[in-house]
């Protein structure tokens, strides 16, 4: 007993560490809970255009996303601006099917809700984004959102 | 003999495996919500009928952009700097006085009341992208901005912040309303 009281006496105590795992732990279910995974392999160049008048999209399993740009790899794929769907480069002929498939993952009382997510890359022309919504119209999408980047008015219309 | 006591699992290595992981997830994680400009498009239509109501011409304010990138306002020239003002005086007119909140100058030459007001808008397939959203935005940002003045003057908050019955009031003074055309090709790219 006295021996081990000895031994402990003098010098500074040792800060516990004990807790250290508890708050590691907390951060890593934070970021666990808050995390969604990158879905897509972007094929194409994306710079979003920027906005003030921006609106959050509030249930992203109700969102099909649609990506238009110059592809990437235009070797392969040319330079003119494609549709991206899912993982592929495709044509505005494939937007009705994409759609319907993706109508139908989502359970049907919300099926009205389902909401259409354009992201273009600011270069595109709209006589490809009109085809789109064609398309989307045809395939009767109606809710459509233009994804942009959010800004402030002064800086909207700055050239760089 | 001594008591053996059950050997206790080190644990120490367990702030190390969490690290790990809280490592990994951070690098994965993407935070960023989605946001941009929502919009609804008309119906398809297969056999769409040629337009036969009557819309009086003071009541539509027409915003073409062509190839280039530049806007034809009401057969002007203009700025998009500018879309957001005239927009909003456009639909603030008041020309037949049945807008009880709106402060327009009653011009008999532009709208007739908010309700009335039609923004229209035409683009050539070779606008560029980033032209379209700027002048969607501002012509969202021309209806927000009233909406945001009423809300002000009559609730004393924001739009966004006020309740939902307070916000169908507004809504309901000034609706919007953008009618869109589908591209043409006017030439150019």
């Amino acid at each position: 007993m006295g021996r081990i009281r000895k031994k402990k006496s003098g010098g500074t105590p040792e800060l516990s560490t004990a807790s250290l795992p508890d708050i590691v732990f907390m951060l890593l279910f934070f970021f666990m809970v808050t995390t969604t995974m990158r879905e897509v392999d972007l094929k194409i160049s994306l710079k979003k255009p920027r906005a003030t008048e921006i609106q959050k999209l509030e249930r992203k399993d109700l969102v099909a996303y649609i990506y238009v740009g110059t592809p990437k790899n235009s070797a392969t794929y040319g330079t003119e601006p494609r549709v991206q769907l899912d993982d592929q480069l495709a044509t505005t002929q494939d937007i009705g099917s994409f759609v319907v498939v993706k109508r139908e993952e989502i359970n049907e009382k919300e099926r009205p809700l389902m909401t259409v997510s354009i992201k273009s890359d600011i270069k595109v022309r709209m006589g490809l984004i009109g085809d789109i919504k064609q398309e989307l119209r045809k395939a009767q999408a109606l809710k459509i959102n233009y994804s942009t980047n959010p800004t402030t008015s002064e800086e909207l219309f700055k050239v760089y | 003999m001594a008591k053996r006591s059950v050997p206790e699992i080190n644990a120490g290595s367990m702030a190390d495996i969490a690290f790990l992981l809280l490592i990994f997830f951070l690098v994965t994680t993407t935070m960023d919500v989605d946001k941009g400009l929502n919009r609804k498009l008309p119906p398809w239509d297969d056999n769409p009928i040629k337009e036969t109501s009557t819309i009086k011409e003071k009541n539509v304010f027409v915003v073409l952009v062509n190839g280039q990138d530049q806007l034809l306002v009401e057969d002007e020239y203009m700025d998009v700097r500018d879309l957001r003002q005239t927009a909003k005086e456009f639909i603030d007119n008041n020309g037949d006085g049945s807008c009880d909140v709106c402060k327009g100058s009653r011009n008999p030459e532009s709208s007739d009341n908010p309700a009335k007001a039609i923004i229209s808008l035409q683009n050539d397939r070779g606008t560029s992208y980033e032209t379209y959203i700027k002048v969607q935005n501002e012509l969202v940002a021309a209806y927000n901005d009233l909406r945001d003045e009423l809300a002000q003057s009559q609730f004393g908050k924001p739009f966004d912040l006020l309740g939902e019955e307070a916000k169908k009031f507004v809504q309901d003074k000034y609706p919007q309303i953008i009618s869109e055309a589908e591209p043409v090709s006017l030439g150019g790219r």
